[in-house]
């Protein structure tokens, strides 16, 4: 973008400052109340908020705050009592609610896969209520597969019981996607799933978002998640009310109140490690072969490199596994089966996922890796106190510079 | 030479592996239709059970000694014309049942007829508790004998297990696929038709063969009020007293009962949603 046209057409609108595409449009609340009959006091009470075009806003406060109910408001799952919501500056509640739904993606905990119709139903269930053609769905739905990492030939008629729980909440994304909605409303969407798939399905997402620039609300009950995904923290208490609303980083450098620093946790230190990408450290080298190849060579250059374990990639410098040396040493040609169980990091992984991963593996490091699984680096535990140590004394020296 | 070989996957292995085809082909069919073992027993044992039992009665009613009255009650022409008759009464009161109570019990889980389900639930729960021979003789005082007031009679008594199993299916969907649905822009009306519905066909179809095998039996009574059936001849058996006949009478109804029992089960397969 050279020019800066004063009348923003949607064309400008499309990349934000840095260069990124945006497709989402902003959402904005004023005033919105809901009251439930019978009860004292109001559910929500009195939300006023923008969500810009194209961020990731969490929703995050203790239980029973009404932050799925400000969500499912948005959708008009749940009318509010008074106030407006404007999508794109239209208020909803001008338009049919079943029409207004299908312009807007919807991913839940779990997936909430529909259990009778296979992954491509599900996903098309969207196009299909808009009436696509069926090849155009079709299409759509071989994209969406690839997109959050499924081999579409191999899934697509799959019923949701024959799938992973990670699987399950990918085609949920998928569908929550399908008919390219500007905004997308996710009520705690990785919450069903265990540590580990949770975290690489959250560096999934940040790839994607990376990617479309949707508006995406999301409804959190985990500050770390909060912080990891969302370009901007809304933390509630009781009623719906706002207690901050700000990026992750300011909320952990200066909490608005005590209410928010409870919230945040004691070790906020700590929590600057959900803020930190693997890929803002430096990778450590580390001796790679791949399946098939001479087996005494890379036990050579591995020595020769002071390590007692070898990388080997398959054809696509895919990681397949971690072996150590001993094991290759009775081997001619690098023969290993491929392990479920090796973990890796992707390279938008926090620094938090870093240290979790190298606790649950053996080699007190973690395998990095790229788009489409691609072998980047080996990240070690080394390198992470050192760039919270250098984190630490920037800040300390910062904080000098001000004084 | 390879020193390592692959572990077996832990993983579900794909339906499409060859080690599935390696059953035969029913079994395998079944089980991916998730049937369990005991699901393929009721559906194997009675239909053999009913032709085996068949056969023996066609063997005895061929070499007995018979009088003119058994002979005569057991011909086969007589014996054809009654279980028609049978099948009749219990094929026309099944479709008016089902044409019934599958809307009805859908209207009641709908908007704010839903509170009326308790009420309609317990005046079919005590239809049903009333004895059947009152209900189809009262009918008969009020509106003459014949087919029809059997079959309104039959109707009534078919009802309560269809119009239950549906309210009680959809009500069992999970409120969040329901939620989902609705979240993603289906209107009501879609909901119920691609979710709700589909989902709660098993139960429903259990409903179904439940009424149909009450019905069946039910239908044994039609003969008091001149509607005809295979409560004929073990009428006519307890009458003149002919031991026989009250024995092929009861024995004819318990085969075919079994026998639509069994139509049940396979109409439940047939329609049982694909993935549940």
């Amino acid at each position: 973008m050279t020019t800066q046209d004063p009348t923003s057409t949607p064309a400008d609108r499309s990349r934000d400052s840095d260069g990124r595409r945006i497709s989402g449009v902003e959402i904005e609340l004023t005033d919105v109340v809901k009251r439930y009959s019978g009860q004292k006091t109001p559910a929500v009470h009195s939300l006023s908020l923008t969500v810009p075009a194209g961020e990731v806003v969490m929703f995050i406060g203790p239980s029973g705050c009404g932050k799925t109910t400000s969500l499912k408001m948005i959708n008009r799952l749940i009318e509010p009592t008074s106030g407006t919501i404007t999508i794109d500056g239209q208020d909803i509640r001008g338009r049919d609610a079943d029409e207004l739904r299908r312009t807007i993606g919807y991913v839940i905990q779990g997936g909430s896969l529909f259990p009778h119709m296979t992954v491509a139903d599900n996903i098309a269930v969207v196009p299909k209520l808009l009436k696509w053609s069926k090849q155009k769905t079709a299409e759509r739905t071989e994209e969406l597969l690839d997109l959050v990492g499924l081999d579409a030939g191999k899934y697509r008629d799959r019923y949701p019981r024959e799938l992973s729980g990670g699987q399950q909440q990918r085609v949920g994304v998928a569908r929550g996607l399908a008919a390219d909605p500007p905004v997308v409303l996710m009520d705690e969407p990785f919450g069903a799933v265990d540590p580990i798939t949770r975290q690489r399905l959250q560096d999934e997402m940040l790839g994607i978002q990376r990617e479309l620039g949707k508006t995406i609300v999301c409804v959190t009950h985990d500050i770390d998640e909060a912080i990891k995904l969302g370009d901007r923290i809304l933390i509630f208490s009781e009623g719906a009310r706002i207690e901050q609303y700000d990026t992750p980083e300011n909320i952990l450098a200066a909490p608005a109140n005590d209410f928010v620093a409870d919230f945040v946790g004691a070790g906020s230190t700590l929590k600057q490690l959900s803020l930190a990408r693997v890929n803002e450290l430096q990778l450590g080298e580390w001796t790679t072969a791949q399946l098939g190849d001479d087996a005494a060579d890379a036990v050579r250059r591995a020595e020769a490199a002071g390590q007692d374990c070898v990388v080997v990639l398959d054809d696509r410098k895919r990681p397949i596994a971690w072996p150590w040396l001993r094991r290759l040493r009775s081997q001619t040609r690098i023969d290993v089966p491929r392990r479920e169980e090796l973990v890796t990091l992707d390279r938008r992984a926090t620094l938090n996922d870093a240290l979790d991963t190298m606790l649950s593996s053996s080699h007190a490091a973690a395998i990095v890796t790229g788009d489409r699984d691609e072998y980047l680096g080996v990240v070690d535990f080394e390198s992470v106190t050192q760039h919270i140590r250098a984190q630490e004394a920037s800040a300390v020296e910062a904080q000098e510079a001000r004084s | 030479m390879s020193v390592e070989t692959h572990p077996p996957t832990a993983a579900p292995p794909d339906p499409d592996t060859p080690e599935d085809r390696d059953g035969t082909a029913p079994r395998g069919w079944l089980a991916r239709k998730g049937v369990g073992r005991e699901t393929v027993t009721m559906l194997v044992v009675p239909p053999l059970l009913v032709a085996l039992t068949f056969i023996g009665f066609v063997v005895w009613r061929q070499t007995a000694e018979l009088d003119s009255v058994e002979a005569n009650q057991l011909q086969w022409g007589t014996l054809r014309r009654l279980l028609l008759e049978h099948l009749q009464l219990t094929a026309v009161a099944a479709v008016i049942v089902v044409v019934i109570s599958i809307p009805l019990g859908i209207a009641l889980t709908r908007g704010g007829i839903k509170r009326a389900a308790p009420l309609v639930i317990g005046i079919a729960n005590a239809g049903q508790a009333a004895p059947s021979v009152g209900l189809i003789v009262l009918l008969f005082l009020w509106l003459g004998g014949g087919f029809w007031t059997a079959i309104i009679g039959l109707s009534l008594y078919g009802i309560l297990p269809v119009l239950r199993n549906t309210i009680t299916g959809i009500q069992a969907v999970d409120p969040t696929l329901v939620e989902a649905a609705r979240g993603v822009g289906m209107t009501s009306t879609e909901t119920l038709r691609k979710i709700e519905l589909p989902l709660a066909v098993p139960v429903i179809m259990a409903g179904v063969r439940t009424s149909l095998v009450l019905i069946a039996g039910t239908a044994s009574l039609a003969c008091f009020i001149d509607a005809g059936g295979l409560g004929e001849v073990l009428q006519t058996g307890i009458t003149l007293f002919r031991f026989s006949l009250m024995v092929t009478g009861a024995l004819l109804i318990a085969l075919l009962a079994l026998l639509i029992e069994w139509i049940g089960r396979l109409l439940e397969l047939a329609y049982r949603p694909k993935g549940v």
